[in-house]
């Protein structure tokens, strides 16, 4: 947050004074303002990071670091007749407010997104928000207290991580493999935690097609964590936004549907199955949990926009949704097929990568004297950019690791992106090998040289054993 | 009422500081009662500043290219006067390594160092120079990009094999970094403002154990002290070091001159100069003139008078 907060992107254009001239500013203004920010604000990241990944935004970028679902396949034509029936069919309640658990209709809608992922819930206990993004809000809102922990995966969301610091909770991060979150870290946590007297207040986990890791958390795993919390009695933020979104292996239940509802709080968002604009998600949980998140939107934000609420409703009125949805699948899934063939040919054997079987981002761990925080400025003069790993850590870890989208972005620039982010690694990786005169550095990753690697970093991750590098003679395979 | 063009934005990683900067300028100058017009610097810049023609060009660029003497050799080019230093002073404050000889070569006290192209470790071996680098500047070593500004890119090895990765992360910002004598103490920046010396300040940060780029542009993360709460003498001596790097570099108009100060040893060294200092809310350079006295309306019309070509 900057005090000047005007839009950045309309300077250029002359501007004119005003009759009544603004106050004339001192740098004391620096303490007057600082003196009343909330405690929360200063824990609340990052500026050099954000003011990076606003470069990221230029339009001669090739951006690899978005997580945007892509938009220009909806067809305009289905927009406007849904725009128009909407416009005319409920003119006067599209521009009312609305109830703050959401329409009717939307809920239904919602029962039948569930459905199709095997949850089945009752329409009326959905709560409708603003984005999925405000369901972690509210559910911080309802459990945080500063200073309480919530538990979270290594890496984690990034968006989750601004909202998590300005409730100044401390976050304990449990690490990833390819089987999703390793549930013996998570209990031995729990122990150690329960040795202090303490206990979190909630665990934050993306299962399905996790971001940024790309991972999935198996069955067993499913069933083992729900196993701890019911017998801990531990409450479970379940954030599902790319379920839907599975380009190969076969569906898994929600953690939600598995456990029944007594303590998972789901998360669930039209954003990457319709569209991010209409702002709208949801969340299904334990009812007196649900209540406590209503009255914390209630002061947020009253209820969710009543235009896209009913906008949604027409959309799946017309019966197609799960045709687009498809239709976002083929896309998704040639995309992410275009970046894994691109990362095999342009990464060199000391990188390795996830395999999502859904979802929208790869997770690529390069070697540990990396920085992908500084590789990004050098990425950026090439035209490029990522996510540095970083920003899904609050702890200072996943320095060498970067997350990559593939659905934001077309076939040939993913191909052109990932081969320049793939030359400026191998150009740091020959100077690193100049510089400490191993110039063929380290072919394995997970097992440093002894020596070589600070290995307690290097494992830091947990990441799936490396998809190994498929090299072009075995690609037919 | 004179025409002025705020020079902001562009393409170095420190366009969102720009911005800031840039935006607090304009409206210091609109207060001022003066034509003002924004420019965010990209290709078309010289087809705007000769549509607008302004009579003066107002630089609030950070970084490549605004700050390191291109933006001022076009505006020398068009014939347009503009603010702050030089062509010749931009390119000697932008690149560190360059600054630093000058201030040694004046006798202007600044941390040991030794710098190198990526060419002396591709080509000439310069790695096996590395132990006794180490030996000589001794650990902790600061590494640096010679040519970024703010904090970006620097990174303290703590041990020889740190180095190699540090010196990874510099050459992501430039083909030449610099390997500096850690000097541990206080933070110190001493701005000035057409040869006037301004009151010192001393930045402190609240958490990191360093005054990083985070730090230095986040209201809240650091406590500003100004005028620093030094012995007189150390005052004295640490405005008499700014004159002389400004002398030296040959600034003008405006610079700030940071420095460290270590208690215990008494002594003061100059790290490097700023050709063009921030003006957002946190930066040091409006603080230490409103310390002396002058606000930040006053500091920009000065600045503007200033101008030349």
């Amino acid at each position: 947050m900057t005090i000047d907060d005007r839009d950045p992107r309309t300077p250029g254009e002359p501007r004119t004074m005003t009759s009544t001239p603004a106050p004339r500013q001192t740098s004391r203004d620096l303490e007057r303002y600082a003196g009343l920010f909330a405690a929360r604000t200063k824990v609340m990241k990052s500026s050099a990071m954000r003011d990076l990944m606003a470069l990221t935004e230029r339009s001669d970028i090739i951006s690899l670091a978005g997580g945007l679902p892509d938009t220009s396949s909806f067809p305009a034509a289905s927009f406007a007749a849904i725009m128009s029936s909407v416009a005319v069919d409920s003119t006067a309640r599209s521009l009312q407010y609305g109830p703050t658990e959401g329409l009717t209709v939307l809920k239904r809608c919602i029962a039948e997104v569930m459905a199709e992922e095997g949850t089945f819930i009752d329409a009326d206990d959905v709560l409708v928000t603003t984005g999925g993004q405000q369901v972690i809000d509210l559910v911080c809102k309802t459990l945080i207290d500063p200073g309480d922990v919530i538990i979270a995966e290594a890496p984690t969301y990034p968006g989750a991580v601004p909202t998590f610091c300005s409730y100044q909770a401390e976050v304990i991060q449990i690490g990833l493999d390819e089987d999703g979150m390793r549930i013996d870290e998570l209990e031995a946590t729990l122990d150690r935690l329960a040795d202090e007297g303490r206990r979190p207040k909630f665990i934050y986990t993306v299962p399905t097609f996790q971001n940024p890791g790309g991972t999935t958390m198996s069955l067993p795993r499913r069933r083992r964590l729900v196993e701890v919390v019911r017998k801990r009695e531990l409450l479970v933020l379940e954030d599902n936004p790319y379920g839907l979104l599975r380009y190969e292996g076969d569906p898994l239940p929600t953690l939600f549907s598995l456990e029944g509802g007594d303590f998972v709080i789901y998360l669930g968002t039209f954003s990457k199955i319709l569209s991010p604009g209409v702002r709208l998600g949801w969340s299904v949980g334990p009812r007196p949990v649900l209540e406590k998140m209503n009255i914390g939107k209630q002061a947020s934000d009253l209820c969710s926009s009543s235009l896209t609420q009913l906008f949604v409703a027409a959309y799946f009125e017309s019966g197609r949704w799960q045709d687009y949805v498809h239709s976002l699948k083929e896309i998704y899934r040639r995309r992410r097929d275009v970046m894994l063939d691109s990362l095999a040919e342009c990464f060199g054997p000391e990188c390795s990568w996830t395999h999502p079987q859904g979802g929208l981002f790869i997770w690529v761990t390069l070697p540990d004297y990396i920085d992908t925080t500084d590789l990004l400025a050098r990425a950026l003069d090439e035209h490029v950019a990522f996510v540095p790993g970083r920003s899904a850590f609050l702890d200072g870890r996943g320095a060498n690791a970067m997350r990559l989208n593939f659905s934001g972005v077309g076939e040939a620039d993913i191909r052109e992106g990932v081969r320049r982010i793939g030359e400026v690694v191998r150009e740091q990786v020959e100077l690193y090998g100049t510089l400490t005169g191993s110039h063929r550095v380290v072919a394995q990753p997970a097992e440093p040289a002894p020596g070589e690697f600070d290995s307690e970093l290097a494992n830091v991750l947990h990441l799936p054993a490396p998809e190994r590098r498929r090299r072009t003679d075995a690609r037919e395979g | 009422m004179t025409r002025v063009a705020v020079l902001k934005g562009g393409r170095s990683l420190e366009r969102q500081v720009s911005l800031k900067s840039g935006a607090r300028v304009q409206d210091a100058l609109e207060r001022l009662g003066h034509d003002v017009i924004g420019i965010d610097v990209g290709h078309d810049l010289v087809a705007r500043l000769r549509d607008v023609a302004p009579e003066v060009a107002f630089v609030a660029l950070h970084g490549r290219d605004g700050e390191d003497g291109t933006v001022q050799e076009l505006l020398e080019a068009l014939g347009i006067p503009y603010t702050g230093s030089g062509v010749s002073a931009c390119i000697r404050c932008a690149d560190k390594v360059i600054a630093k000889h000058h201030m040694r070569d004046a006798g202007i006290p600044t941390p040991d160092f030794f710098a190198f192209n990526e060419t002396a470790f591709k080509e000439l071996g310069a790695a096996d120079a590395l132990p006794a680098i180490e030996e000589r500047l001794g650990f902790p070593i600061v590494v640096k990009p010679a040519g970024q500004g703010s904090a970006l890119g620097i990174k303290f090895a703590a041990s020889a094999k740190d180095v190699p990765g540090a010196l990874v992360a510099a050459f992501s910002y430039g083909d030449k970094v610099l390997l500096e004598r850690h000097i541990a103490g206080r933070d110190l920046a001493v701005s000035l403002l057409d040869r006037e010396v301004l009151p010192v300040v001393e930045a402190v940060p609240r958490e990191e154990n360093f005054y990083d780029f985070e730090a230095r542009y986040e209201i809240g993360r650091t406590d500003f002290i100004c005028p620093a709460d030094l012995p007189e003498e150390i005052t004295a001596r640490a405005q008499e070091l700014a004159l002389e790097v400004w002398d030296a570099l040959g600034c003008r108009g405006f610079a700030r001159v940071d420095l460290m100060y270590c208690e215990g040893s008494g002594e003061l060294t100059v790290l490097e100069a700023n050709a063009i200092p921030g003006m957002t809310e946190t930066s040091l350079l409006p603080m230490a003139a409103d310390a002396a006295g002058v606000d930040f309306d006053t500091l920009i019309g000065r600045i503007v008078l200033l101008t030349h070509l």
